[in-house]
């Protein structure tokens, strides 16, 4: 193996994306929401699609706020149909997203003749390749993704630390919440917001496999260890950041050793991110698998209570 | 711009090409109709997302295996057999972490999603460079409107039998969504159940993905469902439309595209179905919101009628026995209760729409006066709230000083055999009982509601 | 050990040891129910008493200990057994209505695959009339009331025809009617002979509903006879220093 500057930037930028991610997926394991990082990532299509029928360009900006105006908008729909329609959440997401997708699509394919706006391309960002794309900052010159990543790692870091207590409180009873002054819609929005922008920030530039995986399992592994909220933050934190860089170090070492020339880098990091929870899952000092079975707690029976 | 004859000859299925697609979608909106009922019913709507993602390192895998195993590693069946394995296995992870740790289901099947659509990115990756690979993930991924007698045949087979299991399992499926505690406490194995559940999901989702493609299954297992639960109230029922809806959408949707050939057929299938769900969410004759919103508006203008009779009788009671219809000052009716100037003025307004004041008197003058059919209504209901008081306070030892804010709530529900009831339980009692506690008298402001 | 637990006892639990993750939820408990008796069970929140249940129904692993229902572990002997989960515990916006929720009782019975037939509605039907709601047996039980949800569950552990039944908190917000038809029904259960367990929270009805207690905080603090039992000093070994709840029960004790 030969680790370059470049694998350090990949690994780097993998790891704010992880990071940026991971802090708004603690409030979407906490809230029963997992899935919205990757309903968002689906519906995000049709921003993309129409703010580029309307500037009939393929720069960043406003395909950037298109891609988050809609990601903004599937979290508004889901809530709409979920309360008026009475209806479960995740399906209410699922109606959500697909429909917005299959309009992304549909648009895209009106705009086809004038672009190749490809949809494969919004699933599959490439983090291998952003070292192709850098910006000068302070004469350093950064790739754009890091860049991008870092912006909304900030932003999350920002917005939750000034709201962490706001934020604590709605996540675990909107109503005492609601009672007490704080609107828990307007923090659903807000943090529906952050989620949307982290999305479309971290798919744009490494693609939406990262997003995906690290806004549920980091948090959810950290969830398995701890049952408060800032140590879940800082240990999903920590998965988060080892499963980018162990990740990106798997991806260059597994391959060969399997007979392969190489692999996708966002896949494995999620993959790795999915062994470090494995690992929580059966090594918890508190309810991992292995205390569970030692301590004789599990009867043949197989099920386990969701207390 | 299609014709109109253009038009009928499609949906009527004339021409080969489009008969095969239309079937083929109808019947797996069928099937993923059905299951997904189930689905909803378990809340685990988003499961065929998982799943349709939870296929995808199985379809690399069996594709390397293939092509080292010296085939052409784009054998349909080894494929399709990757892609069941992978899902199941998604499937027994979710099970496995729903019934092992504190995470919920949403959780489970995020992570399932995300961490084997990871990992089947990483192995697709892979094997890419292994001859024959291009091409992999859209030959598995299927697109609806180039669907083949074969796949029809597939959907089909796959869609009877699932369509049968559930049919036949219709009970013990129904039991396990409804009460799963109960389900076990009785000895149903509720996790095998639950597997064999998740297995038909499985089994319409990997045809489905072949053949239509992971966004339009995804929708197929959420939308019908959904959209039928707006009409009715009953499971068996539920069944059928969603059934029928899935098939309607594969319908229309695939017709449509058919006439518009650059239009994606599975995205216009989606969005057809999305169409048929806006319009159940909102005009469903069980639950839609339009309905909720009249009966709403109708229980408000019920519970505003009896307010406002109720505050006319007891005013009329102050002013003398035995009670008679006269006019009343409407200053004092604005005082009886807490009113403000315009909501009186609105239901007095209704009032007189309803032929309970006298055409004359009303909103802006100053005297209102009952009409005769008013002032029957106002004793009636007068004598309702105190049937309802006097119950209270002798069954179900209520202190009196609670009861009027109990009985405001409760006497909209009345019906008249309760009233009956009240009757014969309260005999012998005055026609119209007085009131058990301190009516608000002229001078004093409202301290009800 | 057999003679302690006599095999026509309809519930003898011996040693039961209950731990989610690490912390015990009940402890070591013994229990020897007589037949033909109301079994109250009380403590405070978080005493394990629905854990109890949960256990002796296996629907929870126990960490030690084993249950019997008339002298056979709960597997063999399940079809003696009725449950009324809390009533909370179930989505009642499920699209089924209270005769098909009645039906389920019959279920068991049933087996694979047959679907409720004639006779199956019948049962179902002649519980829904003894809780005294056949007349809604149609409604869609999202448009019942709490108190004829309740009902209902009842119903459906009357049409288990079982010979012991446990009972998550019936009388949890049910309206003064549901409550004093319950009590009847319960008695009426205990006539022909029937045991019934239920997870009881008013400290002020226990004494009056029921004639055999258990007094439940981890492990069990007593258990026997009304008369014997519900005296202060279990209140007090019960709810500890819960001086509220202390003077609530004393009042009931001076009620009583």
């Amino acid at each position: 193996m030969n680790w370059t500057t470049d694998d350090t930037w990949i690994a780097l930028t993998g790891a704010l994306c992880a990071l940026a991610c991971s802090l708004p997926g603690c409030f979407l394991v906490l809230r029963k929401m997992s899935m919205m990082g990757d309903a968002i990532s689906h519906a995000v299509l049709p921003g993309l699609a129409i703010a580029f029928l309307v500037t009939g360009d393929r720069a960043s900006l406003p395909m950037f706020l298109g891609a988050a105006a809609t990601g903004v908008l599937t979290a508004v729909f889901t809530q709409w149909i979920t309360r008026f329609g009475n209806i479960d959440q995740g399906a209410a997401m699922g109606i959500v997203f697909t429909t917005l997708f299959a309009l992304g699509l549909i648009l895209i394919v009106q705009a086809a003749d004038h672009v190749d706006l490809d949809p494969g391309c919004v699933l599959y960002g490439a983090i291998e390749f952003i070292t192709f794309d850098t910006v000068r900052l302070g004469g350093w010159e950064i790739p754009r993704a890091a860049v991008v990543n870092g912006g909304a790692l900030l932003l999350n870091l920002v917005v939750i630390a000034t709201l962490y207590k706001e934020l604590r409180l709605s996540s675990f009873d909107s109503g005492l919440a609601d009672t007490l002054g704080f609107s828990s819609g307007l923090l659903h929005y807000l943090l529906m917001t952050l989620v949307a922008v982290t999305t479309v920030a971290a798919f744009e530039s490494v693609g939406s496999i990262i997003v995906i995986a690290m806004m549920i399992v980091p948090p959810a592994a950290a969830l398995l260890l701890t049952r408060r909220l800032l140590p879940m933050l800082l240990i999903s934190s920590g998965i988060a950041t080892a499963s980018a860089v162990l990740g990106h170090w798997m991806a260059l070492v597994l391959p060969p050793l399997i007979g392969f020339e190489r692999t996708n880098t966002s896949g494995m990091m999620a993959f790795t991110a999915g062994l470090l929870f494995t690992l929580a899952w059966i090594f918890s000092p508190s309810e991992g698998l292995l205390k569970r079975y030692t301590a004789g707690a599990i009867s043949e029976s197989g099920s386990y209570p969701n207390p | 711009m299609p014709t109109l004859h253009d038009i009928l000859s499609t949906v009527l299925l004339q021409s080969y090409n489009t008969r095969i697609v239309v079937l083929g979608t109808a019947m797996l909106g069928l099937a993923s109709g059905i299951t997904g009922a189930f689905l909803l019913l378990r809340k685990r709507s988003l499961m065929g997302d998982a799943l349709s993602h939870a296929t995808f390192p199985g379809i690399g895998i069996a594709f390397a295996v293939m092509v080292s195993a010296g085939g052409s590693g784009k054998d349909l069946l080894g494929l399709l057999t990757g892609a069941t394995i992978s899902g199941v296995l998604g499937v027994l992870c979710m099970l496995a972490i729903r019934n092992t740790t504190r995470l919920r289901d949403d959780v489970a099947m995020g992570f399932a999603l995300s961490v084997f659509f990871g990992t089947g990115a990483a192995v697709y990756a892979m094997v890419q460079t292994k001859p024959g690979a291009a091409g992999l993930e859209s030959f598995i991924y299927g697109k609806a409107a180039s669907m083949v007698f074969s796949d029809v045949v597939m959907i089909s087979v796959v869609g009877i039998l699932v369509t049968g299991t559930a049919l036949l399992l219709l009970k013990e499926f129904m039991l396990l969504c409804f009460d799963e505690d109960f389900a076990a406490s009785t000895g149903w194995p509720v996790l095998r159940l639950d597997i064999l559940l998740l297995v038909l999901v499985t089994a319409v989702t990997v045809t489905g993905l072949q053949a239509v493609g992971l966004i339009l299954i995804i929708a197929f297992l959420i939308i019908p469902p959904t959209a039928a639960r707006f009409w009715t109230n009953s499971l068996r029922r539920m069944l059928v439309l969603s059934g029928a809806i899935g098939a309607m959408s594969g319908w229309l949707g695939a017709s449509v595209s058919a006439l518009f050939a650059n239009l994606p057929a599975g995205a216009l299938i989606v969005l057809t179905a999305a169409a048929i769900f806006l319009f159940s969410m909102l005009f469903g004759s069980a639950r839609g919101v339009i309905l909720k919103l009249l009966d709403q508006a109708k229980l408000q203008r019920r519970i505003g009628r009896q307010h406002l009779l109720r505050a006319a009788y007891e005013i009329l009671e102050t002013m003398g026995q035995p009670v008679s219809n006269q006019p009343i000052p409407r200053q004092e009716l604005l005082e009886h209760r807490s009113w403000s100037n315009a909501e009186l003025s609105r239901l007095l307004s209704q009032a007189r729409h309803e032929d309970h004041i006298e055409p004359g008197t009303g909103a802006d003058t100053s005297l209102i006066h009952l009409s005769e059919s008013g002032f029957g209504e106002a004793s009636r209901i007068t004598r309702n709230h105190r049937l309802w008081e006097l119950y209270l306070i002798t069954h179900a030892e209520i202190a009196p000083s609670h009861v009027d804010r109990d009985a405001d709530l409760v006497e909209h529900i009345l019906g008249a055999e309760m009233v009956r009831a009240l009757e014969a339980e309260l005999k012998p009692r005055p026609a119209i009982p007085s009131s058990p506690h301190r009516i608000p008298s002229r001078s004093s402001s409202s301290s009800a509601t | 050990m057999l003679h302690e637990h006599p095999p026509d006892c309809p519930l003898s639990v011996h040693d039961l040891t209950v731990a989610y993750q690490r912390k015990p939820v009940i402890w070591d408990v013994d229990l020897n129910i007589p037949e033909g008796k109301l079994v109250g069970i009380v403590g405070p929140n978080g005493a394990g008493k629905s854990t109890l249940l949960k256990a002796c129904l296996d629907l929870i692993p126990k960490t030690s200990g084993w249950v019997n229902i008339y002298g056979e572990p709960y597997r063999a002997n399940r079809h003696l057994v009725g449950y009324v989960p809390q009533r909370e515990s179930v989505d009642w916006d499920f699209p089924v209505s209270a005769l098909d929720v009645v039906a389920m009782g019959t279920y068991r019975r049933l087996g694979w695959f047959r679907p409720v037939g004639k006779a199956e509605k019948a049962v179902a039907l002649e519980a829904l009339e003894k809780v005294g709601i056949a007349h809604l047996a149609g409604r869609q039980i999202s448009q019942l009331s709490g108190g004829q949800q309740q009902r209902v569950f009842l119903a459906r552990a009357l049409a288990q025809d079982a010979k012991v039944y446990f009972m998550d908190e019936p009388f949890a917000a049910v309206d003064a009617a549901t409550e004093q038809a319950i009590v009847t029904l319960l008695q009426e259960l205990r006539n022909s002979g029937r045991t019934c367990l239920v997870v009881h929270h008013d400290l002020a009805t226990v004494a009056q509903y029921f004639d055999w207690l258990i007094f439940l905080n981890l492990r069990v603090v007593a258990s026997g006879p009304t008369a014997e039992v519900f005296n202060d000093d279990n209140l007090r070994k019960t709810y500890g220093g819960k001086l509220s709840l202390l003077d609530h029960a004393a009042e009931a004790i001076r009620r009583s």
